[in-house]
């Protein structure tokens, strides 16, 4: 997967999660917590979204990777890359 | 299906934290079972239907109704948390709320779901606390009322820091309790923050078709993500070992094993459960209650041959009386304290046009003694309801508008009521408190490390209340801790 899909994964999880916010305008290197309302139990929603949808396991420690849709991308590429080579 | 005797958790109670739980934990995979003994959903905020009509249990209002593209609200929290759509709860709002003081409401404010009418209000009837009030607006907007380990104060002693005027005081404190609160004459000031926000900021709204509306779209939200719901079903009891509850045992004697248990029956109700005899110590680790016993309260809903507003009862949805100047909230010494209560129209919301109640409702509540109305014989029973029907509706109309017609017997059709004993009887709720116990649970644990209360005694009150405490504690002590 290339980062840039990893990020539209992130985003349909939030699209999900958030059907009323607009995530058109999210910049991506921007924490998405300054940018759109989300709390701690949305951001367990979407480790729990990547685990239920995609298999991926993202531990507690690991959280602050996904402050924002750059840094997802960053840390979930490798995950999803590496469970894609155990297919 | 249900040919499972294993789960992942096991939900004692299918009332709205109950299923709002099973929907957070069905979604993510886990399977999930909830057991309810009565043969409806809904428990504390239920419906039924009687002679073709349709009733609500517990619902005058939702409370916390923000209008849409509001955010970072409890509204808002739970509709993300269970996937819901908001205009599948399809609500309409309230057109206003009163609390009137004084033997004949001669003291009023008036507030609707802009906070600026109430604001007003303030400014126009108590123009020396004005700027009292508005400090303690301040304080309440930034007020962290979530934090579970939040310190306790007094919210009487913390108001009074801002309202010198106790009749302004009381005013305020009177619709906080009402919807509601478990304790008497005082509460947490946490609990004072959340009820304000709730009533006063946000405010009321009501599907048009009543609590059937939302039960049903949580049901839905439930059986789709794959939980299972077993009714007619009771546990009779949790069997425990060590700090583990191994198994729960149905009324039918089956048993079942859970990883997790999560209880939306009370506390004290859970603990009746976990008894092996009945001399044992409290088990289930939550604060012992006082003597005082619980808050309840009576209800009366007369239905009529035409609208409130044909009676000139148009612009009051709600109204939060007390017949002096200073407002107590306690359990009666008698059957039922007539002085304060609510009056509820549900016609008197804003449903969408061409939308009405096919009859006038008038319902009467007042805080009540399940002592008093617990072991009548029968007979007894019929008479005294019938008895207070017509007290706690005199009392009342000493607060509205004189009616077009009198008496208002000529225009009702039929009448239903519920005491303490009611409640007690179809939710099993100790002393049919509609608020639970009055310590609460804020963490929802127990001595058990795999038993957890949602719901009434875990501390969030009412519908949305109820939902949201099904959400947090199956996030917290089961989602989380899995991840």
């Amino acid at each position: 997967m290339t980062k840039d899909e990893v990020k539209q994964v992130v985003l349909d999880i939030i699209a999900d999660i958030a059907p009323d916010e607009d995530l058109s305008v999210l910049k991506p290197e921007v924490r998405l917590r300054d940018q759109m309302q989300l709390d701690s139990m949305d951001f367990l929603d979407i480790v729990m979204e990547l685990r239920k949808r995609h298999g991926i396991e993202v531990p507690e420690k690991d959280y602050p990777y996904l402050a924002s849709l750059e840094s997802c991308g960053d840390y979930l590429m490798p995950k999803f890359n590496a469970l894609a080579s155990k297919e | 299906m249900n040919s499972q005797s294993h789960y992942d958790a096991a939900i004692i109670g299918a009332g709205m934290s109950g299923l709002a739980a099973g929907i957070r934990l069905a979604h993510f995979g886990k399977r999930v079972c909830i057991f309810e003994r009565h043969n409806a959903v809904g428990g504390l905020n239920g419906f039924y239907s009687l002679a073709g009509r349709k009733y609500d249990v517990g619902l005058h209002a939702l409370t916390n109704f923000v209008k849409p593209g509001v955010k970072g609200t409890p509204l808002g929290k739970l509709l993300r948390q269970l996937r819901i759509d908001r205009d599948e709860f399809a609500l309409s709002e309230q057109k206003q709320s009163r609390v009137a003081f004084g033997a004949n409401g001669e003291v009023s404010l008036r507030f609707t779901n802009d906070f600026s009418v109430l604001e007003a209000e303030v400014a126009n009837r108590f123009p020396s606390q004005i700027d009292g009030f508005r400090t303690l607006v301040g304080l309440v907007r930034t007020y962290d009322d979530l934090s579970l380990e939040a310190v306790p104060r007094s919210a009487r002693e913390t108001v009074r820091e801002f309202i010198r005027d106790p009749l302004l005081e009381d005013m305020l404190f009177c619709p906080l309790m009402y919807y509601g609160s478990a304790q008497p004459g005082d509460m947490e000031f946490g609990q004072f923050v959340i009820m304000f926000k709730a009533l006063f900021f946000e405010g009321f709204a009501r599907p048009l078709d009543g609590v059937r509306v939302i039960l049903r779209v949580l049901l839905e939200k439930y059986r789709q993500a794959g939980g299972e719901r077993r009714m007619k079903c009771g546990v009779k009891k949790i069997v425990a070992k060590s700090d583990r509850v191994i198994a729960l045992i149905l009324d039918t004697g089956e048993e079942i094993t859970a990883d997790h248990v999560l209880s939306s029956i009370g506390s004290r109700e859970t603990e009746t459960l976990l008894k092996t005899t009945e001399s044992e110590p409290s088990l289930v680790a939550t604060p012992s209650e006082t003597t005082d016993g619980r808050l309840s309260f009576v209800e009366t809903i007369a239905i009529l041959d035409r609208a409130p507003a044909q009676l000139g009862w148009a612009d009051d949805t709600i109204v939060f009386f007390n017949d002096s100047l200073r407002f107590d909230y306690r359990r009666p010494a008698g059957q039922v304290d007539v002085h304060s209560g609510v009056i509820c129209f549900p016609n008197n919301f804003d449903y969408p046009s061409g939308q009405t109640l096919p009859e006038g409702i008038f319902r009467v509540t007042c805080l009540a003694n399940y002592a008093g109305w617990a072991s009548l014989p029968e007979e007894r029973y019929r008479e005294d309801k019938a008895q207070w029907f017509a007290a706690m509706q005199e009392s009342a109309l000493r607060f509205l508008p004189e009616p077009s017609i009198r008496p208002l017997s000529t225009v009702t059709v039929t009448s239903d009521m519920f005491t303490p004993r009611t409640v007690a009887k179809f939710t099993g709720h100790a002393e049919g408190a509609i608020y639970g116990a009055p310590v609460k649970t804020k963490t929802g644990r127990t001595a058990y490390s795999n038993l957890y209360l949602c719901g009434t005694d875990q501390g969030f009150l009412g519908i949305v209340g109820a939902m949201l405490s099904g959400i947090s504690m199956a996030n917290y002590h089961i989602l989380a801790k899995t991840v």
